[in-house]
């Protein structure tokens, strides 16, 4: 039990955290905001690459097998496609 | 025992993997904070994603890891795909790239907890692990389905107008009373294998459900939702492995989307209960018929007089809405800002929050165009100049910029927060024909004394008025 409150602990924190950090993020940066989000969520993989590699493995090796590659897409595709947005965002003068 | 770690070093490992996990959701934090300025942004994103390459990293000395071939071809394939969608992708399709990572984030953390839950099963997971288990499978899954969805519906795959039928919301409630009914089943009886299946199966059907009878218009609600959905499935998925880097990241998107989310919904002026459950708003299509002015008349000014206007403004908003975007004008529109800039003109973007698909959408099309981003100004900051402007030009935007969601509380959108271009000394609006917006309502702005209708395709339209201020 006492693990589960740890756990509560850090996910109330957590969430305190971004609302602070993510309503400071201005309109303009909405889309890479989610997109980047999008890529963070992809921090799924940590557990997908434990999942994967278990000895006797029937079923939980090829479920994990399957969702380091959806997200692997998330966490590749997701920072990649942020930073080609934000190269773009350029005040006059910036080359 | 991990190939990777020496003996003497195996009791060290726990303790650099813990220490490294901190320092990665510290990078996450720290990335996320860097986004609040377009100048540190694109630094932020790169402290994230070295955040998320220290989290894999170690992850691989975990000492339950012991083969690297499934390890290797996940990703190997898994950033392949990635790479090439990333780099593919039009910036008006973003938000289709973004449903679809949605749905891939969702099913990723339902298919870890399941993993685990198979490895363990048939022994016995306590409650709390079973909860976060059960909450993980519901989430991840129906967000997976529910994205899909999304996709096809901006996509054009399915029709964008709701999908309904008789007693619609009877169905969607018997079906997640089912999914409640076998969950309790399956705390009764944790090592049912086949008790799992069926609740993942109700899981994917959830997912259809709850977004088919959603509109195409309101599609940046339910982006934003589902993107927090996806965090909340990886928090929870946190939960069942006892992860903190899982629960702390996952928390993160899953406030980042529940913020955007709740913006959304003001911005529309529509609960989030009412999105979700309301099945209104069409498919926003824009027929391009023309419409009866029932009997108002509205002026049209000519490409020349507007050059005028313009090139003698001290300031001029542009109000972009999707339109321009469909019309494929946003080069067009910045070139004519230029040549007014030329002319020392102050020029200025007001953008509101559902001028795109999903927020931000539309400053992120500007920003392409080569749009210098301190002339991007969200509704409120423009709000307070408009008064102060001596023109606006309203480009493929309609119900954004109606006065009745201020003026007429007996209107549909009254009480939706717009951009109060009535305000300024004239306005000009860019305009197909004298068609109505996605809400289906007439504009009092057309029939307004300091308002003008330049009727034509935008891009068309822009075109004209560089040849005029051409000229001058």
């Amino acid at each position: 039990m006492d693990l589960l409150f740890v756990h509560l602990f850090i996910f109330v924190l957590a969430a305190f955290v971004g609302f602070e950090v993510i309503s400071k993020v201005p309109p303009t940066l909405h889309t890479p905001l989610m997109s980047g989000a999008n890529a963070i969520s992809g921090i799924t993989i940590v557990g997908a690459l434990l999942v994967a590699s278990h000895t006797g493995c029937v079923i939980t090796c090829h479920l994990g097998f399957i969702a380091i590659i959806f997200a692997t897409i998330n966490v590749v595709g997701g920072f990649m496609v942020t930073d080609r947005m934000l190269e773009m965002f350029k005040k006059k003068g910036d080359e | 025992m991990n190939p990777l770690v020496p003996e003497f070093l195996s009791d060290f490992v726990p303790t650099l993997i813990h220490l490294s996990y901190l320092l990665a959701s510290v990078l996450f934090i720290l990335g996320l904070k860097r986004l609040s300025s377009p100048a540190t942004a694109r630094s932020g994103n790169r402290l994230a994603a070295l955040g998320m390459l220290i989290g894999v990293a170690v992850t691989l000395f975990n000492r339950e890891i012991i083969s690297f071939q499934y390890i290797i071809a996940g990703i190997l394939i898994g950033a392949v795909i990635g790479a090439v969608l990333a780099r593919r992708v039009k910036m008006t399709s973003m938000p289709e790239l973004v449903s679809m990572f949605n749905g891939f984030g969702g099913i990723a953390s339902a298919l870890v907890a399941s993993g685990e839950y198979f490895r363990i099963a048939p022994a016995v997971f306590a409650t709390q692990e079973l909860t976060a288990l059960a909450v993980s499978l519901l989430v991840g899954t129906m967000t997976f389905t529910g994205s899909l969805v999304a996709f096809a519906k901006l996509r054009g795959i399915i029709g964008g107008a709701p999908v309904v039928y008789p007693g619609y919301k009877v169905v969607n409630t018997l079906v997640f009373v089912a999914f409640l009914v076998f969950t309790s089943l399956f705390f009764l009886d944790p090592g049912n294998t086949g008790l799992y299946l069926v609740l993942a199966g109700i899981a994917l059907l959830i997912g259809l459900l709850l977004v088919l009878p959603i509109g195409g218009a309101d599609m940046p609600v339910v982006i934003s939702l589902l993107n927090s959905l996806t965090g909340l499935a990886a928090s929870a998925t946190g939960f069942v492995l006892h992860n903190h880097l899982l629960i702390v990241s996952g928390t993160l998107v899953g406030a980042a989307g529940l913020i955007l989310t709740l913006i959304m919904c003001k911005a529309m002026n529509r609960p989030l209960f009412n999105v979700l459950f309301g099945s209104f708003g069409g498919n926003g299509v824009d027929t391009g018929l023309p419409g009866t002015a029932g009997g108002k008349t509205v002026k049209e000014v000519t490409p020349s007089d507007l050059a005028i206007m313009a090139a003698y403004a001290r300031r001029v908003v542009i109000v972009p809405g999707y339109g321009l975007a469909v019309a494929q004008a946003q080069h067009a529109v910045r070139e004519v800002a230029d040549m007014l800039e030329a002319r020392k003109v102050d020029v200025r973007y007001g953008i509101h929050p559902v001028a795109g698909r999903m927020p931000g959408h539309m400053n992120v099309l500007l920003a392409e165009a080569n749009v210098p981003y301190p002339q991007l100004f969200d509704m409120d900051d423009i709000n307070k100049e408009l008064p102060k402007s001596d023109l606006v030009l309203v480009i493929g935007a309609n119900d954004v910029v109606n006065p009745d969601a201020r003026l007429n509380t007996s209107s549909p959108i009254y009480g939706m927060p717009i951009l109060n271009v009535d305000q300024a000394q004239n306005v000009v609006i860019f305009k197909r024909s004298l068609n109505t917006g996605y809400a289906g309502i007439d504009n009092q702005l057309f029939y307004a004394d300091n308002s003008y209708l330049f009727f034509g395709d935008a891009k068309k339209s822009l075109e004209l008025l560089q040849e005029s201020l051409k000229e001058l």
